[in-house]
């Protein structure tokens, strides 16, 4: 990781969003007091996590990628643990549990035990354990890699639960989509912060426009349209293909013509908003598609 | 189609494991020269699936032929005739790129005179031409991923199966893989792809949906998208977030609305229609709106739709 900068604050939903081996864990690993840093320095809830770690301990909550829960004790029973640990009170306990077993739709799995859950309620049951003593800062790594969108959901919506409480929330995801769903993102790549911004203005700052083509046969209509003028990247999908262009309505008419023209067969020519994904390639191979790493 | 060209054939499959179904009454069948992706989250019954279709279980009921050959019956020919490369990748780190590939060739049983050939058509294929000296525990994750590509179809199998292939991979090294997929598909390979990774399922020809052992949906990227939502999906902008969504709840036509990130996604009966119903209710409840446009459901929402069904729960878009 090298010379990263950036604030969340209380009520927010930052994403570290980036590749394998950008530098997500190790980042999230120096916040939560585990690894020093080399040079530089990181505050969470107002402590310097390089020279007070303790300090911290008790206002953050860290889920790493393997979130320590207790197979072999019930869903209440992993929850109690931790309350323990952290000394909260069992009248608090009760309370908060309740709330976010709720709000997790997991009620009434509360006397499972915890190695019969599916991958998505295991993680569920992780963050609430992680926030039973309501933590001012939450660490979460990559933590609905591999859960099913459904359960993805419910663990997005206690995450938005969470900051009208004001706490402030930093996850990091390898999937660029799940970028859209924080408040502000910090784009990785290589161990380096490409963008620090909301999606809806990084997508601004991509500065061009995507137009998707669905056809039978897309690779007809890459050939056809690769080295049209005003292309940036072009894309191969499953049942079309996905271009990022200087100028949307001027290309669409464009390459509508060429297709016909050229009799390639394609269903319709849309114009879509733009990918993280998008901008994300413009800004790692400076607008041209070249050999990546 | 003749029996050639349906290069996997499932029927009414079902393996069982005690008392839990992991593949409970799956049938589908592949072309020849398709980019099939079995999507679905972790532990909805992709590698059971693929163990059976490579011989290495067999089924409980039902009936799957991989390339012709019976995957209960003639296993051995059935491996003989495909190639699988896994996600985590089966390479060894502290052999040259090289030695990696004359492994391969090894375990696959290559012909001794083929050997030479077909490495260096996997060079060429994989893009790493010059770098077979590599130390492959040196290589970028993109290269190694390639390398792991060629090594599985030394043998030129007519099908490969691929295991979340890129899942985690930097974006311009998934896009060069899958170039790389189409063209061996452009090839008449049948390329039978495994994913919980709805980005990576946008490369696939054809998608079948898994849940719970079950297949919920089959069909294009694009017929997913428009055929299984309920209504289409608008994009609201607007201020304050909490009261706009507790409002939208009851609004006008409203299926469903949640909060992603600064915006709001609304499910509506017609987009149309709804964005002008929809503008003038908020700004009525005092909610600011700086933007409202149709977006397309993603195969994510697709998903949350097909499956909540099915839990009869009904879940925000």
């Amino acid at each position: 990781m090298e010379r990263l900068s950036f604030e969340v604050y209380p009520g927010e939903i930052f994403g570290l969003v980036g590749p394998d081996g950008a530098g997500k864990t190790t980042t999230l690993r120096m916040l939560a007091g585990v690894m020093p840093p080399d040079q530089g320095t990181a505050t969470v809830a107002g402590f310097d996590v390089g020279r007070d770690p303790e300090g911290a301990k008790y206002h953050l909550s860290y889920m790493p990628q393997r979130f320590g829960l207790y197979e072999d004790l019930t869903v209440d029973e992993n929850i109690r643990f931790y309350a323990d640990l952290f000394g909260v009170s069992k009248a608090q306990r009760e309370l908060r549990s309740g709330q976010l077993l709720r709000a997790a739709g997991m009620t009434e799995f509360r006397g499972r035990m915890a190695g019969k859950l599916s991958g998505g309620m295991k993680q569920k049951l992780g963050l609430i354990c992680a926030l039973i003593h309501r933590p001012k800062v939450i660490l979460l790594d990559e933590p609905t890699t591999g859960v099913d969108p459904v359960s993805r959901r419910d663990f997005w919506r206690i995450l938005y639960e969470l900051t009208a409480e004001g706490v402030a929330v930093l996850t990091s995801t390898a999937y660029l989509d799940e970028a859209e769903r924080c408040h502000r993102v910090a784009l990785l790549h290589q161990g380096r912060l490409l963008f620090c911004d909301t999606p809806a203005h990084l997508k601004a700052r991509l500065g061009k426009g995507v137009l998707a083509v669905t056809s039978p046969d897309p690779r007809r209509v890459r050939e056809q349209l690769q080295n049209a003028e005003g292309i940036s990247s072009l894309v191969l999908t499953g049942d079309g293909v996905h271009i990022v262009v200087d100028d949307v309505s001027r290309r669409m008419a464009e390459f509508q013509a060429r297709l016909k023209q050229a009799q390639v067969p394609f269903d319709q020519i849309q114009r879509v908003t733009p990918a993280i994904e998008d901008l994300f390639v413009d800004a790692v191979s400076g607008g041209k598609e070249g050999e990546g790493a | 189609m003749n029996t050639a060209d349906r290069s996997v054939l499932i029927d009414s499959l079902v393996k069982r494991f005690g008392d839990f179904t992991a593949v409970d009454h799956i049938s589908l069948e592949t072309r020849r020269g398709e980019i099939f992706g079995f999507l679905g989250p972790n532990g909805a019954g992709k590698s059971t699936t693929i163990r059976v279709l490579c011989g290495l279980l067999r089924p409980t009921s039902g009936r799957a032929t991989v390339a012709g050959f019976d995957v209960a019956r003639e296993p051995e020919s059935v491996r003989q005739h495909i190639g699988y490369m896994s996600q985590k990748f089966s390479l060894y780190n502290d052999l040259k790129v090289i030695e990696n590939l004359r492994l391969f060739a090894g375990l696959y049983n290559v012909p001794r005179d083929l050997v030479d050939e077909r490495i260096a058509w996997a060079l060429e294929m994989a893009n790493l031409k010059g770098k077979e000296a590599r130390m492959t525990g040196t290589l970028p994750s993109g290269w190694k991923q390639r390398l792991a590509l060629g090594c599985a179809v030394l043998h030129r199998p007519p099908i490969i199966f691929l295991d979340e292939p890129t899942s985690g991979v930097d974006p311009i090294s998934r896009r060069q893989f899958w170039d790389l997929i189409h063209q061996m598909a452009a090839e008449g390979v049948t390329v039978f792809v495994t994913t919980h990774y709805m980005e990576e399922a946008e490369y696939c020809n054809r998608l079948a949906m898994i849940y719970r052992g079950k297949m919920v949906a089959l069909g294009t990227p694009t017929e997913l998208k428009q055929k299984s939502m309920k209504g289409e999906l608008l994009l609201i902008e607007c201020e304050p977030l909490g009261v706009a969504v507790e409002t939208l709840q009851g609004g006008p036509g409203v299926l469903d609305a949640a909060v992603f990130g600064n915006a709001l996604h609304v499910l509506v009966p017609n987009a149309g229609v709804g964005t002008a119903q929809l503008q003038a209710y908020l700004v009525a409840h005092e909610v600011q709106v700086s933007k409202i446009e149709p977006i397309r459901p993603s195969l994510e929402d697709v998903f949350v739709a097909l499956t909540s069904e099915r839990e009869g729960r009904k879940e925000p878009v």
